[in-house]
């Protein structure tokens, strides 16, 4: 068992509509990830919506949507972990769950051994949220937000005030801790933000988004400081729609698409599961010369597929570096001239795409556009 | 006690923030200080008019603009709750181990002591335009002031986190305060008006509570109006804030 315990989480709501609502409150999440294109209006589709008492029900010019459709997953101790999806996918509304600030419909979620149903605060007292919208109030300084944070954390205020000096040390605040919220840039409120998350010094912290909006640099910042809180043994759990980011940041990710995890493991697990390497060619005489590389190369049993994209010839093949050779060797001794030759690892967009059918950032753009709107308040 | 130690700290918080955004408690007095100079002395003429009340233009209309003061200071105060959903002010609250009931109370009682604050300014404007109170009067006037800025704080935020955004809330408001105005005998008193008019104010707490306020304002205690207002306005200040206090404890999602 996890420091995160997570079963069958379940959570769906209603929505204006006919079925295709674009409900975003607060949250950024907008749901019309489930996919309920199709559902006639007041179609109630929560499952076991009788057993639980609380799960949404649709009345008439509204529609049910499941956020979240049984989520499992165990997060370890001192992990960065990734949820990787989307928007709409319903990564906010698991993380909201998860920080007790949204009751289940169903299934379990313990932290450090605590329910959050039935011992929220148990949990809170453990835990660190920081949502998209961020939490630093503008017409306070840096000092009083932190000060307040750690108060309603039940941690005396001379203990608030040494934790204050050491988080101005640690996140490097020093420049603004003493000015009003809305004098900071969106990174420097980014930073705030971070710190009113961890001023009681949680065991677990929940990021959302944390790098929206963000300049390369100060995204990169963000990154090293949540790297840093890994190695003091912090448990992270954030959410991102960025590859890059659970890329490199992630010790272990899921992928959620839908209200549900498609995938779990390490971004080199994952990518490992996608059908082996990607190699690009680029080749002499390239009209004819694409099209009998390709004839030449695609019985192979190595090749898996090829595919002639633009002036070059992408070939997904099982093991890149024992592929090279062979490719080359075959194409020398059919008289075709290789210009370049390059290969890649599968990206996780590649891995996006083979467990759920679309890539993500289309996935993002059609999800994307109606909740948008309302949704990102930043 | 931890609930009382969160109470304090939130209160100073929200207190601070008001009294840092000194345009804001302007604002909120601009308006009574003009009906006060603008207003008041046009009933100097009506002074005679049957059904007039007793007193001075100035000792009947001050009662009336505080019962003003109270509804309008404290109505529009769900749009800085807004705000602060929408800056995630609140969630971060609300991920604390503090219960939601401190915060909703927090907000509660600056807001009363923000009304309170108006209240004296516009008292200490009118005694020299010449205004008369008994000083009891004065002090049980206030009291109703309390129930009225809880009754319309709590609602206002209630309202706050049904809608969560302004043009809904505005709307909302503004439907409601111009009846509950024009029916409260704040401007003129209800004794001028027609027989119907005055049935259909019946219904309205504010109009028992501008009555009772002209009472007491001349010492006179025995005003049936008093105690019907009170009674009114903590039965509609309690389900106003109970219903607040299970907004908050839903959440912000």
């Amino acid at each position: 068992m996890g420091i995160i315990d997570i079963r069958g989480l379940r959570k769906s709501y209603v929505t204006r509509g006919r079925g295709y609502g674009p409900k975003s409150k607060s949250t950024g999440e907008a749901p019309v990830s489930a996919e309920s294109g199709g559902a006639p209006a007041g179609a109630g589709r929560a499952p076991a919506a009788e057993k639980a008492p609380r799960a949404a029900k649709a009345r008439r010019g509204q529609v049910v949507v499941e956020a979240v459709k049984g989520i499992d997953l165990a997060v370890e101790q001192g992990e960065i972990f990734g949820f990787l999806g989307p928007n709409g996918a319903g990564k906010s509304t698991t993380l909201k769950m998860l920080a007790t600030l949204l009751a289940p419909d169903g299934g379990s979620v313990r932290i450090a051994g605590f329910d959050v149903v039935a011992q929220p605060n148990e949990v809170r007292r453990r835990i660190g949220y920081v949502s998209q919208a961020g939490g630093t109030d503008r017409e306070a300084t840096g000092r009083e937000n932190l000060m307040l944070q750690g108060r309603l954390y039940g941690v005396s205020a001379k203990e608030v005030t040494a934790r204050i000096e050491s988080l101005v040390v640690s996140l490097d605040l020093g420049r603004i801790v003493d000015r009003l919220g809305r004098t900071y840039s969106g990174g420097e409120r980014r930073k705030l933000d971070l710190a009113l998350g961890m001023v009681h010094s949680p065991a677990v912290l929940f990021l959302d988004e944390p790098t929206t909006g963000l300049d390369p640099v100060s995204r990169a910042q963000l990154w090293n400081q949540i790297r840093s809180l890994r190695a003091g043994g912090t448990t992270v759990f954030i959410t991102t729609h960025y590859l890059d980011e659970a890329d490199n940041l992630c010790d272990r990710i899921a992928i959620i698409d839908k209200g549900s995890i498609v995938a779990e493991g390490t971004p080199h697990e994952l990518k490992g599961r996608v059908a082996g390497d990607v190699v690009s060619l680029s080749l002499n005489h390239v009209e004819d010369a694409l099209a009998k590389a390709k004839e030449l190369l695609q019985p192979e049993e190595f090749v898996r597929d090829a595919i002639i994209d633009q002036d070059r010839l992408r070939l997904t093949v099982e093991k890149g570096e024992a592929a090279l050779p062979a490719i080359l060797r075959l194409l020398e001794g059919s008289g075709i001239g290789v210009v370049s030759i390059a290969l890649s690892r599968p990206s996780l967009d590649d891995v996006f795409l083979h467990v759920t059918g679309h890539s993500l950032t289309e996935a993002e753009r059609t999800a994307a556009s109606p909740a948008q709107r309302t949704g990102d308040s930043r | 006690m931890k609930f009382l130690t969160d109470l304090w700290v939130l209160f100073k918080r929200n207190i601070r923030a008001s009294l840092r955004n000194k345009v804001w408690l302007f604002i909120g007095l601009f308006q009574p200080i003009l009906y006060l100079l603008l207003f008041a002395p046009l009933l100097k003429g009506l002074a005679n008019v049957p059904g007039f009340p007793q007193g001075g233009p100035y000792t009947v209309f001050t009662p009336g603009l505080l019962v003003m003061v109270a509804i309008f200071s404290t109505a529009y105060v769900g749009f800085g709750l807004v705000s602060e959903i929408r800056y995630g002010v609140i969630e971060r609250m609300m991920v604390t181990p503090t219960r939601r009931l401190a915060l909703l109370l927090g907000f509660v009682l600056r807001d009363i002591v923000v009304l309170l604050l108006q209240s004296l300014v516009v008292i200490a404007i009118a005694i020299p335009l010449g205004l008369a109170v008994n000083p009891l009067g004065l002090l049980a006037t206030l009291g109703m002031m309390v129930l009225t800025g809880a009754l319309m704080a709590s609602f206002s935020y209630a309202l706050a986190l049904r809608v969560k955004e302004e043009n809904s809330l505005a709307s909302v408001l503004n439907l409601l305060s111009a009846p509950l105005l024009l029916l409260s005998g704040i401007t003129l008193p209800l004794t001028l008006a027609p027989a119907v008019i005055q049935a259909i104010a019946l219904a309205n707490p504010f109009a028992y509570e501008v009555t009772g306020a002209r009472s007491l304002f001349i010492g006179n205690f025995n005003n049936s109006a008093i105690l019907i207002g009170v009674a009114y306005l903590t039965l509609l200040a309690g389900l106003s804030f109970f219903w607040a206090a299970r907004s908050f404890r839903k959440g912000t999602a």
